[in-house]
């Protein structure tokens, strides 16, 4: 039986993949801003199948509740075998042109949280030498464009982190999975415009439950977006300023 | 959010909705809309009773959370938007099936609800708003009410075959049913002529749980195959997964020739006379072709259900196959099947006791419309009643006429609800 922690477990991508754990039979202990929706979440994993559920109402940029919420994880689960981060907020990229404020509290909410929940799992996950940190990043990580370098700028920085805590716990015996989904369809971009290249939660939280079984250290879902960031990653930066993107 | 992909089964290109809205929890408040509003749950119904052209569709699905399930008693809690294939799923390997299944399993439970749907085993076990044990009402006014058939039984008979006019159920409790395992014993009878139909199922009837019979509706003497079957004590490997029909033809494959030749080919393979098999061939035979509603191309096409109370239902089966074979029209998949006693709960439910006759029909315009004329009349003239959930363009006066309960239905409807079906038949365009 797995033991599985979600952080901003209220997520549709999220909670699509504790959909899948719960199948197997997993213990999942949720970690979200809601109580009401964490609480029905909880219901519906447990006739789903998971062994238990537990859940703990937390803002994740509230970083003085991680310690205790972390504890009170592992105490809940008995353990813990893969720690999924998943919270996230996308930007009005032009009210933060125009807003320090606003720029800081996105980088705080999608990199800045992130990076303390991931230094203090990291840390545990180390002292018991097995484990897996799994984070939700984004393709816009990957470079930055006009449009969305806020948060492109955040997911950057914990991409980057991850690297290095990647590198770090190789030894270890410890995991790190940087999960970079393209566009999906979830209330966060339930006000764009839909195209081709939307995937959906479900598929992309297939793609995450793969990832995790099979240890991989960075994975693009759906997987042709390797292909599109590997072009749009070696545009040169003269050509690459010039486009509107 | 775009209109695109809140279809009807039948893809016979009404207008869009204006606008999709939905619900984030099952305790929001219904989203405010400047016109009127329909629940959608995912689209089987073959016409404009899920739509609402230029008007809002309130998308459902998203409301697939379940409540509770107890594997003792199989009682089952879920939210309306859950679909019986996530039933299925979670509950076949506990041993628990639903207590009446439609021909697919991807409708949702408040579709199932809205139109009281029925399976196989009517006969035995009624509509499936006999199996409801409660469900919640959530009204435009902000009301909600918790209905079940002794808990606001008014609300509960107005809504259950309500059509999703008189208020968005927002979760509801089954009961399932008890299963030894995952297969269907089956039982397939070739049968030549109506006659040896109704004889052989009522045989059939006394025997098994589900039956239902295909008929070759283009053949000279009707003949078909009864395919019986019950619940077996037996777990085999679920067959491989779906597969969809990647894109439309520019022009239906459904015409007379495939028509006659699929009928052949599929009267005439080997029928086994008893075969166990996994339950979804046997119940969701058509699911193995996902989107298989595009081999009509992009004219799309119709579903014909009828209904005929038992006193008249031989002779009016025989003159409707007569009348559809002498057109030259007709589908690969025509259904005859025998409803039984147990009453439907709802005002507006379909089934009635008689026997109930279901084909498809590629759209060929006017041709078309002027055969259901002619069924319209027989299906009347015998009692019978139309199917709404099939239905795209029954007239007023065939719905009212199969509908005696419509006056009583009509006090319980939402004001702020409307759908493009009920606009038709209430002639209110
Ligand atoms: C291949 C195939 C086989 C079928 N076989 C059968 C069969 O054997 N027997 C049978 O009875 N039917 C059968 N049907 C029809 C199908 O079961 C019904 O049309 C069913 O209602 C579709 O459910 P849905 O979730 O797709 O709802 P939709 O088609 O989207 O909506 C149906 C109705 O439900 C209402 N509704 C949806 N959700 C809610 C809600 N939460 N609250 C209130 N109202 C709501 C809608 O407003 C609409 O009036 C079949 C359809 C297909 C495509
Ligand atoms: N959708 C996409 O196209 C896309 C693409 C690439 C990457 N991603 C990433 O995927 C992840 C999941 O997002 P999603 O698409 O599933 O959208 P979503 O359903 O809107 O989920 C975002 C979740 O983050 C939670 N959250 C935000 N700020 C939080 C905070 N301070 N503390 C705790 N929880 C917080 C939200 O909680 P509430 O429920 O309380 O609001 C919500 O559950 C995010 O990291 C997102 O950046 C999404």
């Amino acid at each position: 039986m797995q033991k599985i922690l979600i952080v901003g477990a209220t997520s549709a991508i999220a909670e699509a993949a504790a959909r899948r754990w719960a199948a197997r039979g997993a213990a999942l202990f949720l970690v979200g801003r809601r109580a009401a929706a964490l609480d029905a979440m909880a219901a519906d994993l447990r006739v789903r199948g998971a062994a238990n559920v537990g859940t703990r109402v937390m803002d994740a940029t509230d970083l003085g509740a991680h310690a205790a919420a972390l504890q009170e994880a592992v105490a809940a689960l008995g353990g813990l075998d893969v720690a999924l981060i998943a919270h996230g907020t996308l930007p009005d990229q032009k009210a933060c042109e125009a807003s320090v404020e606003l720029t800081l509290r996105e980088i705080d909410s999608n990199g800045l949280s992130v990076i303390a929940l991931a230094t203090r799992l990291a840390n545990l996950l180390e002292a018991q030498g097995h484990g897996t940190l799994a984070v939700i990043g984004s393709v816009a990580g990957d470079r930055g464009r006009q449009s969305n370098y806020v948060y492109g700028a955040a997911k950057g920085m914990v991409a980057r982190f991850l690297e290095g805590l990647r590198n770090r716990l190789a030894k270890q015996g410890v995991r790190v999975l940087t999960i970079k989904p393209g566009f999906v369809d979830t209330p966060m971009t339930a006000a764009l415009p839909k195209g081709a290249l939307w995937a959906q939660p479900a598929d992309v939280a297939r793609g995450i439950v793969a990832a995790v079984d099979r240890n991989k250290d960075v994975v693009y879902l759906p997987g042709f977006w390797r292909a599109i960031m590997l072009v749009v990653r070696h545009i040169p930066e003269s050509v690459f300023k010039r486009l509107s993107l | 959010m775009s209109a695109e992909g809140f279809s009807a089964w039948g893809r016979l290109g009404w207008p869009p909705a204006a606008e999709i809205l939905r619900l984030p929890s099952r305790s929001a408040p219904l989203p405010a809309t400047a016109g009127t509003l329909l629940p959608y749950g995912n689209g089987r119904s073959y016409g404009d009773v899920c739509l609402n052209p230029g008007g809002a569709l309130l998308a459902m699905r998203g409301l697939d959370r379940f409540i509770a399930f107890d594997a003792d008693t199989g009682v089952l809690v879920c939210e309306a938007g859950a679909l019986l294939a996530d039933i299925l799923d979670v509950c076949v390997p506990r041993g628990w099936f639903l207590p009446v299944t439609p021909g697919t399993r991807h409708v949702t439970v408040g579709g199932a609800i809205a139109n009281d749907v029925h399976g196989k085993n009517h006969h035995a076990a009624g509509s499936f708003g006999a199996h409801l044990r409660a469900f919640e009402l959530l009204r435009s006014d902000g009301s909600r009410r918790r209905c079940a058939p002794d808990e606001n039984p008014a609300w509960f008979a107005a809504t259950v075959g309500g059509l999703g006019l008189t208020g968005v159920v927002t979760w509801a409790e089954l009961q399932l049913r008890r299963i030894a395992g995952n297969a269907v014993a089956v039982r397939n009878t070739r049968f030549t002529g109506l006659d040896a139909f109704f004889a052989l199922n009522a045989e059939a009837e006394r025997q098994h749980e589900y039956a239902v019979a295909w008929i070759d509706c283009l053949a000279k003497t009707p003949r078909g195959v009864l395919i019986a079957g019950d619940h077996a004590a037996t777990d085999l490997p679920a067959p491989r997964g779906e597969r969809n029909l990647p894109l439309t033809p520019p022009f239906s494959l459904i015409n007379e020739t495939s028509l006659r030749a699929f009928n052949a080919v599929y009267y005439g393979k080997p029928w086994p006379a008893r075969e166990t098999v996994h339950h979804r061939p046997y119940f969701y035979p058509l699911d193995a072709v996902g989107r298989w509603n595009r081999l009509y191309g992009p004219r799309g096409f119709y579903q014909y259900q009828s209904a005929v109370p038992p006193a008249a239902a031989a002779a009016a089966t025989a003159e409707m196959l007569a009348a559809i074979a002498e057109s030259g029209q007709g589908s690969f998949l025509a259904v005859l099947k025998n409803f039984g006693e147990r009453p439907s709960p709802g005002l507006l439910s379909f089934p009635m006791a008689g026997t109930t006759l279901a084909l498809d029909f590629p759209n060929r315009g006017a041709a078309t419309l002027s055969l259901f004329e002619r069924l319209d009349a027989i299906v009347l003239a015998a009692g019978g009643r139309l199917y709404p959930a099939k239905d795209a363009r029954m007239p007023a006066a065939t719905f009212r006429a199969g509908y005696p309960r419509l006056a009583e239905f009509s006090s319980f409807v939402d004001p702020k609800l409307s759908s493009g079906f009920w606009r038709r038949v209430m002639e209110q365009n």
